[in-house]
This record gives structure tokens, C-alpha cells and sequence, in this order.
């Protein structure tokens, strides 16, 4: 190349399009991304964080939690576990009618211990026809969209994690490492506040063999006023306080705890479908089938 | 002077005196401090609770020090002294304006203080490798500006016009940098977009930072410097002028990892274009070999030592980088230390050693101070162990903890267990590169003093012998 016109247009084109691509279409096809519905409950998805969380997002970063704890769960794919849980009024008829479609499920052992998963398939269309001829016997069957990879059966999440989970987060920290586990639903898997800024002050105390670093500095010792302060951590050993003293929170460390205990992304969405957790789904199919015990 | 009696090397030289000076000490300087915070970090692997009262040293702010440091305190304003070097030089031009050059490099400098201060207290940006605060990358790019304005017209006031393949890779190097910090400033830090987009933003800058901009500077140091040391033509131009065009199409296109909460498409255009830079650096290679075979140069640990360490660094990481956006790998690699092993390969093996070699050749020329042999082969001699033994633990490490992450009947902190020995030794490696570093500055250091005190000796000199002329007026 004689001229450097040409260097700049080699570099000019190269790097425009992968800008187009990588900075611009993502900001196109999810920059905008508002909140959603969950499937199948209709609940608004994400919700902001309250302001406290909010703050501890700020204490998150700037102490830079995010070298060892990923926030992004992944997931290989998902099976669908078919429960049963009631064999309907004539068994023997929801038996054969079973036999047809799955003669491997046409035992009585089917029927023994309900409610269980008699059977985990690929997809819920390959369950259709099992769900259809229990049902047209009376039966009753729950169809659950279950997650899986190593990451669910760490119990880290119950669904991989999807840009939606996001949307009210500012400085995005998805993390690339796991010198940590993942926190994307810490607050599901803790959510206990004192857990929470005791295992901060003293992560080996709460967890033998802990290679997460202390931070200390999130507390500060004082003296007891009249009553002892309800969040004063219960130390013992070489890290209890001297005699009429306590170790308290500082306010960063409850914004962060506050944050924690925030974090979960578990809610079953269109492009992450997934069976919800009991807790989360309206009581009634619940209750429903009790009653039809 | 005109155009047509070419200006002498000599004169090159010295007009690049003063912003390389400014360059070369600053940028030793951050990578011996980058070093401390990198031992700072991963001496929490060895004992936990060491910094459970100092926020500074906390792992997540050393970490991010020592990674901000080494990009931005080092990489860049060597790479920008080279660079600047090598313009001057291939074009035949007096730099233009060199104090101003300088002033720009004070200023980031300036920026780089400013920045890791911010990090250290806590107002980091969050986003892995431009952790600088919004208040320090602007200084970082205003200086750059002017710094690269006069590299510009340094370059555009040529006297040879033909132009020489480090000189596409310079340049194009002083284009990218520019555009993408401005990117990342603005959408990340000045109007931030939201939610996942950052993160796409985010990887796309790390990516065009550490897999285009480093190569781009390196190989335009490697280009010149292996023909030029073993005396022998580059082979060939045009696999020279494959290699610039593929690593600009293929390299923009890297840094989104396979693992991540974006579109599926995004992780798969860019783990094809991973792969596909094997084809530059593969090209690269077959330079090296076709230009240095049969050349009688003893490489000796000086310079060319440092440029073909380099080279060999540079396929072995992207090999390595290929290797890890295979799905299959990157189902163990992905979220371990191997990642940091690459880094670790890329930024001190190819890179550093290739800036190395390049300042060793440059510093004698511009300040005509030779430097002692021995003390080039000693930086040698711990700069490439230390790489190695940074890196190759890491990826080893990063190996057997994602075989056991992938594995969910193992506990969590088995994973954590299974990397921490080869992570310990890799702490060796990080202690072998600081020493380095040490003997990097005090080489440049040394240089900067004796040029200044053979000056002042003249000026000495000059001033008694004038005396008795005064007395007599
Ligand atoms: C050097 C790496 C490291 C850093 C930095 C780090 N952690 Fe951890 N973290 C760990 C490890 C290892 C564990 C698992 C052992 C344990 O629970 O202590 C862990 C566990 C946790 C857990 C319990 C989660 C679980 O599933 O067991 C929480 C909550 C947590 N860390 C929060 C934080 C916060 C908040 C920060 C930043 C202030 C942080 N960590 C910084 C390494 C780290």
C-alpha cells in the first residue's frame, strides 16, 4: 500500500462494521428493553430494585465482588418432568389408557407413592399424548418445565439467566470468573440478613475452608449504648469484640446486604420457560389437587 | 532542509528525545506498580483474610489496579513511543512538535494517577479492563488526542513516501484506539445505554483493546525489527499486507465470550472470529520463519530475543484463544482462570516482551547511551520465565477447576481448591515479572540520567572553557 488513505479505509471498514454490529444492534434489539409479563402467573418482570438495593448495587461495584461472582446462570437445556397426581377414579381405565400411548408406564407401580414424576420426557409435546389420556380419565398431571446443567444442579438458579433479568441494572456485572459461586439468586439461597453481614465480616467463620477475603471494613466497632443494637454480630473467639462492645453494620454494608438479598432471577419468562416455584404461583392448582386426594 | 536531501537518522533520533523519554519512564514506571497490585491480588489466594481491614487492597480493587495499570499505564504509552518512533524514523521526518508529544504524555500519565486513585477509593467504573473512572478517561483521551494529533502530522511530513508495513499497523493502531475509547466513554460512562447492551459494549471495547490494538502496535515493532536485526529482507511484503488486512477484519470481531447473557448470535459471530485470527498470526509466523532463517545474528537476550518470544507468544495465545470458544471447551474453560491465563500470555509474553525489544533498540538511538548487555539479558531472563510461569499455571489451574465446575456433585469449593495450587505458583510468576520490571526501569531510568548528566558535564565544560574568553573582553 503506497497511501495511507488506504490503511485508514482498511481500518475505517473493519472496525465500523463490527461497531455496527456489536455496539449498535445490541443497543437496537435490546437497549430498549422494557419490562415483561412472566409466563404463565402475568406478573410484571423485572421490578426496580428498592433504593437501599439499589445503593449496594454501587458498594457491589466499587469493591469489585465482581473478579469472583459471576451473575449470570447458564443452562443446557431443559427436560420436562411429568407428576402425577392422581390416578382419576378408575385407575384401571387411566392404567390402560396409559399402557397405549407408553406401554413402559402401563404398570400398577405407576400408580404407587403418587404424588410423583413417573416419567421425564424432551419437550411437553412429547408428553401430550401421556397428559391426554390421564386426563380424559379423570387423572390428574402436572407438566413442569425443569432447567438443567451443571449451574441449576448447583441449585444457583432455577433457569438460565436472560438480558431481561437486567434491564434496571446499571454497570451491567455479569462477571467472567467463579473464584465465587454464582449470586445471581443469592437472595433466594440466603435470605437471612445476619448470615449475610456475618459471612462478610468473616467469611471462614460461616463457611470452613472459605477462600472469599473478609470485609472488615464494612463494620465498625463501638461501644454498647443502653440496649445492644439488634444487628450487632454474634462473634466469638479472637474476632469478638472487647467487653462492652459490639461489631455493627456501617451503612455500606446494609445497602449491600440489602442488595443481595435482592438478587434473584427466577422468574419463568417467554424466552427462559420454566415450571415457576411453587411459592411463586398462585396457590390454587395447589390446593386443587389436595383437595382431590 | 528540503525534501530532497533526506534528514539523517541522527536527527530523527533526537527530535524523538523528549516524548519518548516522557513515554518509555512513564510507562516502566506503572508496570512496576501494576506488578505490586498484581501481587496484592493474588496474594488473597494465599491467605484470605490478609487485607479483611484495608479496602485498598481488597481483591477487587488490586485486581482492577493492576490490570488498569498495565493497559493503560504501560501498554498504550509504549506502544504510543514506538509507534512514534517508528513513524519518525520510516518516513524519514523530524517529529513534529515534540514537546507538545510530551506534554500529551504528562497528561496521561497524569490520567493514569487519577484513575488508579479512583479505582483504589472505590469509584471504579465496573466494567473489566476500563475500570478508570469517567473523570480519568476523559484525560486519557484529550491527552491521547494530542499526542496523536503530532504523531499524525509527524507522520504526514514524510520524506519517503512508499511506506513500510509497520507503518499500516502503527497507523492503524493510532485510528482504533481513538474511536473505541470514544465509544466506551460516551455509552458507558457519559449517556450510558441500558442494561445487557453495556455488557455487549463493554467486551467489544476489552476485545478491540487486547486482541486488536496490542497486536497492532507489537507487529509493527515485530515487522521492523526482525529484518532489521538479522539483517536480512521482510518476507514477504504482501503476506505482511494479508496479516494487517485479516487481524483488522477478524480482530474487531473478538472479546464477546461464549458464555454470556446476550443474544446467542452475538457469542457465535464472535467466537468464529476467534478462531479465525489463527489466519493472521498463522501468516505472521510464516514471516518470522522465512525472514530469520539462515540469519547469522546471535539473538543473545537482546532485542531480537525479545521480538521472536513475542511472536511465538502471540500464535500461542491465539491458539489457545481459538481453542477456548469451541463449545465444547468452553464448557470447562469459560469462567475459570484460563481466561486469566490468556491474558496473562497475551499482555506480558507477546505484547510487554515485544515493547521490550523494541524500547531496548530505541533508547541508545535517541539518547545515545549504550546500555549495558548484560542488564538487557537479566530483564530477559526474568521477564520471559515470569510470563510463562504466570500464565501457564493459570491455564492449567483454569483447566482442572472448570472440569470440576462442570460437575455438579462436586462442591463449590472443591473448584476453588482444585486451581489454588498452580494459582500459588503463579504468584512466583507475577514476583519474577515485577523484578523485571524493576530492572526495566532502572535500564530506562539509567539511560534518562546519563544522557541528562552528559549534557550537563558539556554544558560544564563549555561554560569553564568560555571563561578566560570573558575575562579577556
Ligand atoms: C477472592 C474472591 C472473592 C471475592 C473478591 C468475593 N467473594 Fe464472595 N465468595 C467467594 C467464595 C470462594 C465463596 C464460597 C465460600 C463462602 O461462601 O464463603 C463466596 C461466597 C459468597 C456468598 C455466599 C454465596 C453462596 O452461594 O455460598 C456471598 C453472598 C458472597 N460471596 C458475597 C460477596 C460479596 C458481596 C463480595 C464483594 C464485597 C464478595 N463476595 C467478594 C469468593 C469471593
Amino acid at each position: 500500500m503506497k497511501s495511507s488513505s488506504l490503511v485508514f479505509l482498511a481500518a475505517f471498514v473493519a472496525l465500523s462494521a463490527s461497531w455496527a454490529g456489536f455496539v449498535l444492534a445490541p443497543q437496537l434489539q435490546l437497549g430498549r428493553a422494557v419490562q415483561t409479563k412472566t409466563i404463565p402467573a402475568g406478573d410484571t418482570y423485572p421490578l426496580a430494585r428498592p433504593g437501599l438495593a439499589q445503593q449496594g448495587a454501587e458498594v457491589y461495584r466499587s469493591l469489585g465482588c465482581v473478579y469472583c461472582h459471576s451473575q449470570q446462570v447458564g443452562q443446557q437445556g431443559t427436560r420436562v418432568d411429568v407428576v402425577l397426581l392422581n390416578a382419576g377414579t378408575n385407575a384401571d381405565n387411566t392404567l390402560s389408557a396409559i399402557a397405549k400411548v407408553r406401554p413402559d408406564l402401563g404398570k400398577p407401580e405407576t400408580f404407587i407413592g403418587l404424588p410423583k414424576t413417573i416419567t421425564t420426557v424432551e419437550n411437553v409435546t412429547a408428553a401430550s399424548s401421556l397428559v391426554k389420556a390421564i386426563n380424559d380419565n379423570g387423572g390428574k398431571v402436572e407438566v413442569n418445565i425443569v432447567a438443567t446443567g451443571p449451574d441449576i444442579e448447583r441449585g444457583w438458579g432455577r433457569r438460565r439467566t436472560v438480558a431481561q433479568d437486567y434491564v434496571f441494572d446499571h454497570v451491567v456485572q455479569p462477571g467472567t470468573r467463579r473464584a465465587g459461586p454464582d449470586l445471581s439468586n443469592v437472595g433466594a439461597r440466603f435470605p437471612e440478613i445476619q448470615w449475610q453481614y456475618e459471612h462478610l465480616y468473616a467469611p471462614q467463620v460461616k463457611v470452613t475452608g472459605s477462600t472469599m477475603p473478609p470485609y472488615r471494613f464494612l463494620f465498625e466497632q463501638r461501644r454498647i449504648g443502653k440496649v445492644p443494637s439488634p444487628e450487632a454480630l454474634q462473634l466469638t473467639g479472637e474476632l469478638a469484640p472487647p467487653p462492652g462492645y459490639e461489631i455493627v453494620p456501617t451503612d455500606k454494608a446494609r445497602a449491600l446486604v440489602a442488595y443481595l438479598l435482592s438478587l434473584r432471577a427466577d422468574a419463568p419468562l417467554f424466552e427462559a420457560p420454566m415450571t415457576p416455584p411453587p411459592s411463586a404461583a398462585p396457590a390454587a392448582p395447589a390446593t386443587n389437587s389436595v383437595a382431590a386426594k | 532542509m528540503t525534501a530532497t536531501s533526506p534528514i539523517s537518522p541522527a536527527r530523527i533520533d533526537a527530535s524523538c528525545r523528549l516524548p519518548l523519554f516522557t513515554l518509555f519512564g512513564g510507562a516502566a514506571l506503572w508496570l512496576v506498580l501494576s506488578s505490586v497490585f498484581g501481587i496484592a491480588a493474588s496474594l488473597t489466594f494465599h491467605k484470605p483474610t490478609l487485607f479483611a481491614d484495608c479496602a485498598i487492597f481488597t481483591y477487587g480493587r488490586a485486581y482492577p489496579a493492576w490490570a488498569n495499570l498495565l493497559i493503560y499505564g504501560f501498554a498504550i504509552p509504549s506502544g504510543l513511543g514506538v509507534g512514534l518512533w517508528l513513524l519518525a524514523r520510516l518516513g524519514r521526518a523530524e517529529v513534529a512538535k515534540p514537546f507538545l508529544i510530551a506534554l500529551g504524555a504528562k497528561f496521561w500519565h497524569i490520567g493514569v494517577l487519577v484513575g488508579v486513585i479512583g479505582i483504589l477509593s472505590g469509584d471504579t467504573s465496573g466494567y473489566e479492563w476500563f475500570e478508570l473512572p469517567r473523570y480519568a478517561a476523559v484525560i486519557l483521551f484529550l491527552s491521547f488526542l494530542l499526542m496523536a494529533i503530532w504523531i499524525f502530522v509527524t507522520y504526514s511530513r514524510r520524506s519517503v513516501t512508499e511506506l513500510y508495513p509497520s507503518q499500516w499497523f502503527a497507523l492503524a493502531a493510532l485510528f482504533w484506539l481513538p474511536w473505541i475509547l470514544s465509544t466506551a466513554i460516551l455509552l458507558l460512562q457519559v449517556y450510558p445505554v441500558r442494561g445487557v447492551a453495556q455488557v455487549a459494549i463493554a467486551w467489544w471495547f476489552a476485545g478491540n483493546l487486547l486482541n486488536v490494538w496490542l497486536t497492532l502496535a507489537g507487529l509493527a515493532v515485530t515487522l521492523y525489527l526482525l529484518p532489521k536485526l538479522t539483517e536480512r529482507p521482510l518476507q514477504s511484503y504482501y503476506l505482511a499486507l494479508f496479516v494487517f488486512w485479516t487481524l483488522l477484519v477478524f480482530g474487531a470481531w473478538t472479546g464477546i465470550p461464549f458464555s454470556s447473557p446476550l443474544p446467542a448470535w452475538m457469542s457465535m459471530l464472535s467466537s468464529v472470529a476467534t478462531g479465525l485470527v489463527i489466519v493472521p498470526v498463522l501468516a505472521l509466523i510464516s514471516i518470522v520463519q522465512a525472514t530469520t532463517r539462515g540469519a547469522r545474528v546471535a539473538c543473545g537476550g537482546g532485542p531480537l530475543c525479545y521480538t521472536k518470544f513475542g511472536a511465538w507468544m502471540l500464535l500461542v495465545v491465539t491458539i489457545l484463544a481459538a481453542l477456548a470458544v469451541c463449545p465444547k471447551v468452553a464448557r470447562v474453560t469459560d469462567f475459570t482462570w484460563f481466561a486469566q491465563g490468556q491474558n496473562a500470555l497475551r499482555i506480558y509474553g507477546f505484547f510487554a516482551m515485544t515493547m521490550f525489544g523494541a524500547i531496548y533498540h530505541i533508547l541508545p538511538r535517541v539518547s545515545g547511551v549504550t546500555l549495558s548487555p548484560s542488564r538487557v539479558k537479566l530483564h530477559f531472563w526474568l521477564a520471559m520465565p515470569g510470563a510463562l510461569l504466570l500464565a501457564l499455571p493459570l491455564l492449567g489451574g483454569g483447566i482442572l477447576q472448570g472440569l470440576k465446575l462442570a460437575n455438579a456433585d462436586v462442591t463449590f469449593l472443591e473448584t476453588v481448591k482444585a486451581a489454588m495450587m498452580p494459582f500459588r505458583l503463579s504468584t512466583l510468576g507475577e514476583t519474577l515479572i515485577a523484578l523485571g520490571a524493576l530492572v526495566f526501569l532502572l535500564n530506562i531510568l539509567g539511560t534518562i540520567v546519563s544522557y541528562y548528566r552528559a549534557i550537563a558535564k558539556t554544558a560544564y565544560a563549555e561554560a569553564t572553557a568560555l571563561q578566560p574568553a570573558e575575562v579577556k573582553s
